[in-house]
């Protein structure tokens, strides 16, 4: 009897960790003066535990209305979304966001910008709030990863774009969130600076290990980065166009995959979607 | 007279050009002479360097484009007090009544040698008078400061409260300042409570709107990292909505402090006491119009003092 119950819990976990972050029949309508505009229709989607998933799509599809949701900023109008078995009802820290914009705080220095969400994570919790210096290991600890410890005095808008992203990152790891959102997280950088930062999440996420969704409008980052590519049909009434799995083996390096066969064909299945199936309107 | 400049400019340009081509020369001699000598001597190297450019540096032309730019700063404002002066000069000859410049600069000579005299209520050195202004001013503000600064945050946070006090904001920010004192009069039934009311309700407004402005343009990325860290309210504001609000605080308290030492000179003609404005309607009561003028400066300098000390303090708080 007792092994039976604990199959089922065994079960039940496979299942949970399947489905660890969920969304069901998930509709977003927005009011706007011009009256309602349904941005997303009838979205499902079941991300399992430490995957890596990008959505990608044209601008205006509402892949950041996805995250945003799934982040809590958002509430959908319908549908139901769940991380780790419970329902998500605000933000919290345990789904930490990257924003586009690295949304530092400019009057804190790098290092406060991470230990003002380590402080509250760690620092305030009900049952055993953490002492200082451990905090501080903390902050300490996940500007390092980013390697940015040369930079924990200096102020946001004395450091450059890519540092100010991984400061942004930083931030979000400190947490220990169990999914990390990142919102076109290299959007605003240069292309040199973007495949730096690409890799260098590829090893983070790899030690971390941590869920992630990423909002992003760059194939090659998609592919590159991910387990599973969303493709997102164009708004208004966006929904899942297609899922593509991306089997390359990890850890995978950018020179290689340029002459890779199974790349190459995720790749132009991914533009044909884009600009083929689904081929945005010129504004 | 035009050709002649001409001429002098392009001379000018000529020998520039030639200087850059010269310093550009001197300068790869420098660096050929430092690999050369890094490789005997380190701390040679430094000291030929500094020797080869003090040799070709050109000092003469180098002091004059400094006392250029000096005058360049200095001449201007001069100017407009030469011209000032003039046209006082000009109406003081044409109305005898009126004092011209050298007339006042005596008497202000005279009346700043002894400041601090008290011959009772109504004759007291125009030091005790600016003091008992000023400290007019800073209760006033004081408390306009205490009151407006809370009370903007509160507007900008909340849009229930922004739109509750938006008609009385509106109604009531026009109003002169004077039209107030009656009012005071009648509540505090004394004089000084009543200028300081009236310096109170002329100095809230600037604040209040914009510490309200500020809050209400804390840009939405910050307020969704506040909420994605779960930041209580007390951290929301104080390390969120106060530093990015500081700088349009500070704004409010610029323009309200410039308010207030506006308001306090016709506050203290009517109520009277010591300070600035009873000195200049007593002095005028006394035909004494170098004195009037001599406090149109005073009022302007200490108003110029006020307005820098804080431009300054707010400077050291802005966190660009």
């Amino acid at each position: 009897m007792e092994k039976i119950l604990s199959q089922e819990k065994i079960n039940l976990d496979k299942a949970n960790a399947d489905r660890y972050v969920q969304l069901e029949n998930v509709d977003m309508t927005f009011s706007t003066k011009k009256g309602d505009f349904n941005a997303l229709k009838n979205i499902n989607l079941s991300i399992k535990e430490g995957e890596f998933i990008s959505i990608i799509g044209h601008s205006g599809c509402g892949k950041s209305t996805v995250l945003n949701l799934i982040a809590g900023l958002t509430q959908p109008t319908e549908g139901l979304l769940f991380c780790a078995g419970r329902e998500i009802a605000g933000p919290g820290p345990e789904r930490a966001v990257v924003f586009q914009n690295h949304s530092l705080l400019p009057w804190l220095t790098c290092y406060e910008n991470v230990y003002l969400a380590v402080e509250r994570v760690f620092g305030a919790s009900a049952e055993k709030p953490e002492s200082k210096a451990k905090l501080k290991a903390r902050a300490d600890a996940a500007l390092e990863l980013v390697g940015l410890t040369h930079a924990n005095d200096k102020r946001p808008n004395e450091i450059s774009g890519g540092m100010k992203q991984r400061v942004g990152i930083a931030r979000a790891l400190a947490m220990e969130p169990k999914v990390l959102l990142l919102d076109e997280p290299f959007g605003a950088l240069d292309a040199l600076t973007r495949a730096n930062l690409q890799d260098e999440l590829m090893k983070i996420m790899a030690k971390s290990g941590c869920t992630a969704v990423m909002v992003t409008h760059d194939v090659d980052e998609a592919i590159l980065l991910s387990d599973r590519v969303v493709m997102m049909t164009n708004g208004p009434s966006a929904g899942i166009g297609e899922i593509l799995e991306v089997k390359l083996a990890r850890p995978r390096a950018r020179l290689d995959l340029a002459e890779d066969k199974d790349y190459n064909h995720l790749r132009s299945e991914v533009l044909r979607f884009l600009y083929e199936r689904h081929a945005k309107k010129a504004a | 007279m035009s050709a002649t400049s001409i001429s002098k400019e392009s001379l000018k340009a000529i020998m520039q050009s030639k200087e850059t081509v010269v310093s550009k020369g001197a300068a790869m001699a420098d660096t050929e002479k430092v690999e050369i000598a890094t490789v005997a001597n380190p701390a040679a190297a430094k000291k030929m360097t500094k020797k080869t450019s003090a040799l070709l540096s050109n000092k003469p032309s180098k002091r004059k484009a400094q006392i250029y730019s000096v005058l360049n700063v200095v001449l201007p404002p001069v100017f407009g007090i030469l011209l000032l002066l003039a046209v006082w000069t000009l109406i003081s000859h044409q109305t005898p009544s009126l004092p011209g410049p050298l007339k006042t600069w005596h008497s202000a000579v005279e009346l700043f040698s002894d400041p601090f005299y008290n011959h009772g209520p109504n004759d007291q050195g125009v030091g005790w008078n600016i003091l008992a202004s000023l400290q007019r001013v800073a209760l006033g503000f004081g408390l306009a400061a205490l009151v407006g600064i809370p009370l903007g945050f509160i507007i900008g946070r909340f849009e229930f409260m922004s739109r509750m006090t938006s008609p009385i904001i509106s109604l009531l920010r026009p109003v002169s300042p004077l039209a107030w004192l009656p009012i005071g009069l009648l509540v505090f039934k004394a004089a000084n409570p009543a200028a300081i009311w009236v310096i109170f309700i002329s100095a809230i407004w600037p604040m209040i709107i914009n510490t309200s402005v500020g809050v209400s343009k804390v840009p939405q990325d910050y307020m969704n990292v506040a909420k994605v860290l779960n930041l209580s309210e007390w951290k929301i504001v104080t390390k969120i909505l106060f530093p990015f609000v500081l700088p349009y605080m500070m704004t409010g308290v610029r323009l309200s402090i410039g308010v207030a030492w506006l308001v306090i000179v016709a506050a203290e003609m009517l109520t009277g006491g010591v300070g600035i404005g009873f000195w200049v309607w007593d002095e005028w009561n006394n035909l004494n119009v170098e004195h009037i003028i001599i406090a149109i400066f005073v009022v302007g300098i200490v108003g110029l003092l006020l307005e820098y000390a804080l431009t300054q303090i707010a400077k050291k708080f802005s966190y660009e």
